[in-house]
């Protein structure tokens, strides 16, 4: 076998086009592949038109919030091109140059400060969308609505903080500016304080009765504004998210970017080098003479096997090594994921050779590897809630049946969760591998 | 050139003997009890028309397919395929080291990998070209090369299945000198071909094989006149072998 595989190696490396097919542009591909999904998506870019008159502050009393605090809320988690009037960011929504505008109307500020009011107001601002792109028009009504749900929660919390304090100057007293003149404001508990001197110098009788009614309500209604605060922050955000993880230990999303990269390059490396390099046993007429007293059908086997995992696992050694200069690689964890690098190897090289026994001829091979590999991976990348229940475990047992799903949870495993999970992937590429390397031996009998 | 001693004369203990071979694939039978048997230091060519079995034959001799029926006595044993069965991506000392060393790891032939490589790169005139790759060299010089990891395992018996198909007149004769040269030394040669005057020429006995059965042994100048005498051939003697061999082939029913 030994000799099988040195003929293997020297053949490979006295192809250099085949070494850049199967080596260069996987590993090109697979650089892509990590690098955009570390990078995460693009934000929308969102027009924005402040017709509010300049240095007009919105909020209420005190708690004022100017505009760039509210654009700096609004886009927070979008890219905003500000816009001199409601044409020109209709024009950008038009053009594309944005995804949609938001027009905050002149009327705005006034509309704010009326909710402290008597007679309140509804504050509105324009959205102007986009349709014509259908796969962003999703992303953009989602991002809009967090947009505004954040706008509401801020002007939410200031009012709450407003109105708070009023209850405050009312309950405990003090003093509040109006319209440029200091107004004393008594407060329930000074009042309280007041009456109860009254009271006791009162002789008992009709006048005592009626103070003593006074001063029970200035009580009561101190005591319960007192509690009215931590009602109105509660009512801004009634509802908060207390997230428990359960379920198993998941990746960052820099090491499942790895773990696709390496599961990728390692898949497309392995299984075409070894399905074509079957085929070409055949191809070359060397697989009859080979198995004319020579070497047996299973060692021709294993020198395959050995072949894929050789060179699958050092694409993947070169391809790691490059990526720490973009992505952290934690090193001290090199057993493990080495490991799962080898075995994934041999097990996308028992599909190579199911592949080229199967179809004893390069091209065939080829296009059979492309064509069974690239679904199955982008299969196992499908995530689970993404799809109904019946689907999911559809692809759940299609995605079982390929070493990809496995390879890429043993990677990630590997480089960074430690657990039985990284094991039983192990084990699970080991039971595909036994099985491949049975059909591929078979497929070899009609060779 | 082969001996032109009768096999039938000289008859010793055959390297190579096979006793009613059966081949079936499906429900055709590709041999039907095909007799065989080749004398050390003989060289037989085996003719008949397509699909008569005469691949079939030499690949149940040389041992890669197994026969449904029959039985197949020799050793050392080595084959020849048809096209050239080399890795052409590496150069010819490459392909024959490689042979070599799984050859002595198969337990063929006696001496090292390194001294059937040199030996073989002599013999075949290409130890000038020894580092150049295979795929380069011409067909006569790839069939050289074939023929010669067939050889390196110093077999007893040389199974050739059609070794000049392709070749040019000049190639054909270049090759021929070097099998006979090679087989000096005792090897026995059966070979397998369409062209019914290289049997003639280079074979001291020819095999004619039709539908499945072996139909004639014997020399050329025997199945002329095995056709005279059954009154198919001309009078005058003019006939040349392919006649002979199509006339034999009609009155046999083939």
């Amino acid at each position: 076998m030994r000799w099988l595989l040195l003929k293997d190696l020297q053949i490979l490396r006295r192809s250099p086009a085949q070494l850049a097919l199967l080596v260069v542009y996987p590993v090109v591909i697979a650089l892509l592949v990590g690098f955009a999904l570390t990078r995460g998506p693009e934000q929308s870019t969102v027009a924005l038109h402040n017709a509010t008159p300049a240095g007009t502050t919105l909020g209420v009393g005190e708690d004022q919030i100017d505009g760039e605090e509210i654009r700096d809320q609004l886009c927070d988690r979008v890219d905003c091109v500000d816009a001199a009037s409601r044409e020109e960011a209709i024009e950008l929504v038009e053009s594309g140059e944005a995804t949609a505008a938001v027009i905050l109307p002149e009327e705005l500020a006034d509309q704010i400060r009326s909710l402290a009011s008597l007679a309140p107001q509804h504050p509105k601002i324009e959205v102007i969308v986009n349709r014509s792109d259908t796969v962003e028009n999703q992303v953009v009504d989602d991002r809009i609505e967090s947009m505004l749900a954040e706008a509401n929660l801020l002007i939410a919390k200031r009012l709450s903080e407003a109105a708070g304090r009023y209850l405050e100057l009312i309950r405990s007293g003090g003093t509040i500016d109006l319209l440029g003149r200091k107004i004393e404001i008594l407060g329930l508990e000074n009042s309280e304080k007041i009456l109860r001197k009254l009271a006791d110098k009162v002789p008992p009788g009709q006048d005592r009765a009626e103070l003593e009614r006074a001063l029970r309500f200035a009580g009561l209604a101190s005591e319960n504004l007192d509690l009215a605060r931590p009602m109105l922050t509660a009512i801004t955000q009634p509802i908060a998210a207390d997230k428990t993880e359960v379920g198993g230990e998941a990746p960052s999303l820099d090491t499942f970017a790895i773990a696709v990269t390496a599961a990728l390059a390692l898949m497309f490396v392995t299984v075409l080098l070894v399905a074509g390099s079957l085929a070409l046993e055949r191809e070359e007429n060397a697989f009859t003479r080979l198995t004319a007293g020579l070497a047996g059908r299973t060692q021709i086997l294993l020198a395959k096997l050995g072949l894929g995992t050789v060179v699958g696992f050092g694409v993947v050694l070169l391809l790691l090594a490059v990526m720490t200069a973009f992505l952290p690689i934690q090193w001290s964890r090199a057993p493990l994921w080495i490991l799962a690098a080898a075995v994934a190897a041999l097990s996308f090289a028992a599909v190579g050779s199911t592949l080229g026994a199967v179809t004893g001829e390069v091209r065939a091979a080829s296009l059979g590897a492309i064509m069974i590999c690239l679904p199955l991976a982008l299969l196992s990348l499908v995530p689970d809630d993404a799809v109904g229940p019946a689907v999911e475990a559809m692809i759940g047992v299609v995605t079982a049946l390929f070493p990809f799903r496995p390879s890429l949870d043993a990677l990630a495993g590997g480089l960074e969760i430690a657990g039985s999970g990284t094991w039983l992937n192990l084990a699970h590429l080991l039971i595909l591998t036994a099985a491949y390397a049975a059909i591929a031996r078979l497929a070899l009998r009609r060779f | 050139m082969p001996s032109s001693d009768s096999p039938q004369s000289q008859r010793g203990r055959p390297a190579l003997a096979a006793r009613g071979l059966v081949k079936r694939f499906g429900d055709r039978e590709a041999l039907r009890g095909v007799d065989f048997e080749v004398e050390p230091g003989e060289v037989v060519g085996l003719i008949g028309p397509n699909g008569a079995g005469k691949t079939t034959l030499l690949s149940i001799l040389a041992g890669i397919a197994a026969p449904d029926g029959g039985e197949v006595r020799g050793d050392g044993v080595a084959w020849v395929p048809q096209h050239a069965a080399l890795y052409r991506r590496l150069t010819v000392a490459e392909n024959l080291t490689l042979f070599a060393r799984l050859q002595a790891r198969a337990g063929q032939g006696e001496a090292g990998p390194a001294e059937r490589v040199a030996r073989m790169l002599e013999l075949t005139g290409l130890a000038d070209r020894r580092d150049d790759r295979v795929g380069t060299l011409s067909g006569g010089n790839q069939q050289r090369v074939n023929i010669a990891i067939g050889l390196m395992a110093e077999p007893a018996v040389l199974l050739l299945d059609e070794p000049s198909v392709g070749l040019d007149p000049a190639q054909r004769a270049r090759l021929w000198e070097f099998i006979l040269g090679l087989v000096g030394g005792g090897t026995a040669v059966a070979f397998s071909t369409h062209d019914i005057q290289e049997a003639e020429r280079y074979a001291a006995r020819i095999v004619v094989v039709a539908d499945g059965e072996s139909v004639f042994s014997g020399t050329g100048d025997q199945l002329r006149q095995a056709v005279e005498a059954d009154g198919g051939s001309d009078p005058a003697g003019r006939d040349d072998l392919e006649t002979s061999f199509l006339s034999f082939l009609h009155r046999a029913g083939h």
